[in-house]
């Protein structure tokens, strides 16, 4: 038997959050986390959360298990559970919609703040802009973001500047236009980072590396960015 | 762009450097004056006053005294900007933090003139 607590709050009837205890039967089965959540809405439809893919590619799920950030569809119960017990929360430092939902606004908004989009103003080929394999490779292990944002919401610098520390999410996706040959606004990109709170709130406590669940790592790309800020200013 | 104007350098990245280079001159200042008091195991009060009526040293001290008041503003600074929000602080946080830095600000202050009046008091 497995005993799963689950965080519940539905702000139409609940005064505040509340964990609830449920028994499961995984069957002795190394079930997902998330085939539990399926297993336990069965049973009582009003539990709340996202998911789409259940592969761990649409990033819906992102959750907290047993204290750590995770997709719940790709985190397997051998990977977290420990004496029988699962938690499951909402991701931290997000507003909570209901139980497992949390609002993303913020996090989209630092998203939106790094222009998140190729930026080129010179006039565009017949073709398509090309791109050497060299320079194409130094965009691996940053275009593969699914901004299932488990990395911004385990940030401590984060969970106390949302709303100017751009964080880990945002900050690799800055870095990966910094990094693209084919961006020609390089200079105001980094004109517009460097501020105290937008990039030079991270502290490199690498909480963000250890729970991407793409293996990604925003340290080294925000210390990529920080070296090319240093560049620009000496 | 995020604007700030009790940042140190009001700048991240200056803030970033001086943090980092005030560290090295305060881990230079401390290795040096615990390299020297193990190395003068019968160290007399006439020693130490030598040590430290040296220009050198006074440049030293004055530096690492300085490189004190940079470090300790740009960490407290951060620490409040970090816990004294609105998060913790609702309305009131601007002026809870403004009191705040202003209360270390004096602090730091009194540090630097004293530690002046220190340093060239030694004959
Ligand atoms: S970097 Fe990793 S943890 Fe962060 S949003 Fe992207 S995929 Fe998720
Ligand atoms: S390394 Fe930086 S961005 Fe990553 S969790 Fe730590 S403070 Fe946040
Ligand atoms: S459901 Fe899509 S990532 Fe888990």
């Amino acid at each position: 038997m497995l005993t799963v607590s689950l965080y519940r709050y539905n702000p139409e009837t609940d005064k505040a959050p509340y964990m609830q205890d449920v028994q499961l039967d995984t069957g002795g089965k190394d079930l997902m986390v998330l085939d539990v959540l399926e297993l336990l809405k069965a049973q009582d439809p009003s539990i709340a959360y996202r998911r789409s893919c259940r592969e761990g590619v649409c990033g819906s799920d992102g959750m907290n298990m047993n204290g750590k950030n995770g997709l719940a569809c790709i985190t397997a119960l051998s990977e977290t559970v420990k004496n029988n017990k699962l938690v499951l929360r909402p991701l931290p430092g997000l507003p909570v919609v209901r139980d497992l939902v949390v609002d993303m606004s913020i996090f989209y908004k630092q998203y939106e703040k790094v222009k998140p989009f190729l930026i080129n103003n010179n006039p565009a080929p017949a073709i398509e802009r090309l791109q050497s394999p060299e320079d194409r490779e130094k965009l691996d292990g940053l275009y593969e973001c699914i901004l299932c944002a488990c990395c911004s919401t385990s940030c401590p610098s984060f969970w106390w500047n949302p709303d100017r520390f751009i964080g880990p999410a945002g900050l690799l996706q800055a870095y990966r236009f910094l990094a693209d040959s084919r961006d020609t606004a390089t200079a105001d990109r980094l004109a517009n980072l460097d501020d105290p709170f937008s990039v030079f709130r991270c502290r490199g406590i690498m909480n963000c590396v250890s729970v991407c669940p793409k293996g990604l790592n925003p340290t080294r790309a925000i210390g990529h960015i920080r070296e090319m800020l240093i560049r620009r200013a000496t | 762009m995020v604007t700030q104007v009790t940042s140190f350098g009001r700048s991240g990245l200056s803030d970033w450097v001086v943090q980092r280079v005030s560290a090295v001159i305060l881990g230079a200042y401390t290795v040096f004056l615990a390299a020297w008091v193990i190395c003068s195991p019968d160290m007399s009060y006439a020693d130490w006053t030598e040590l430290f009526s040296c220009t050198a040293m006074r440049i030293f001290s004055l530096l690492a005294l300085l490189s004190m008041i940079a470090h300790a503003w740009i960490g407290i600074w951060t620490i409040a900007t970090d816990y004294l929000t609105p998060m913790s602080f609702g309305k009131a946080a601007t002026k809870v933090r403004f009191l705040f830095l202003c209360v270390c600000a004096v602090v730091l202050f009194v540090y630097l003139i004293w530690g002046i009046d220190i340093l060239w008091s030694v004959k």
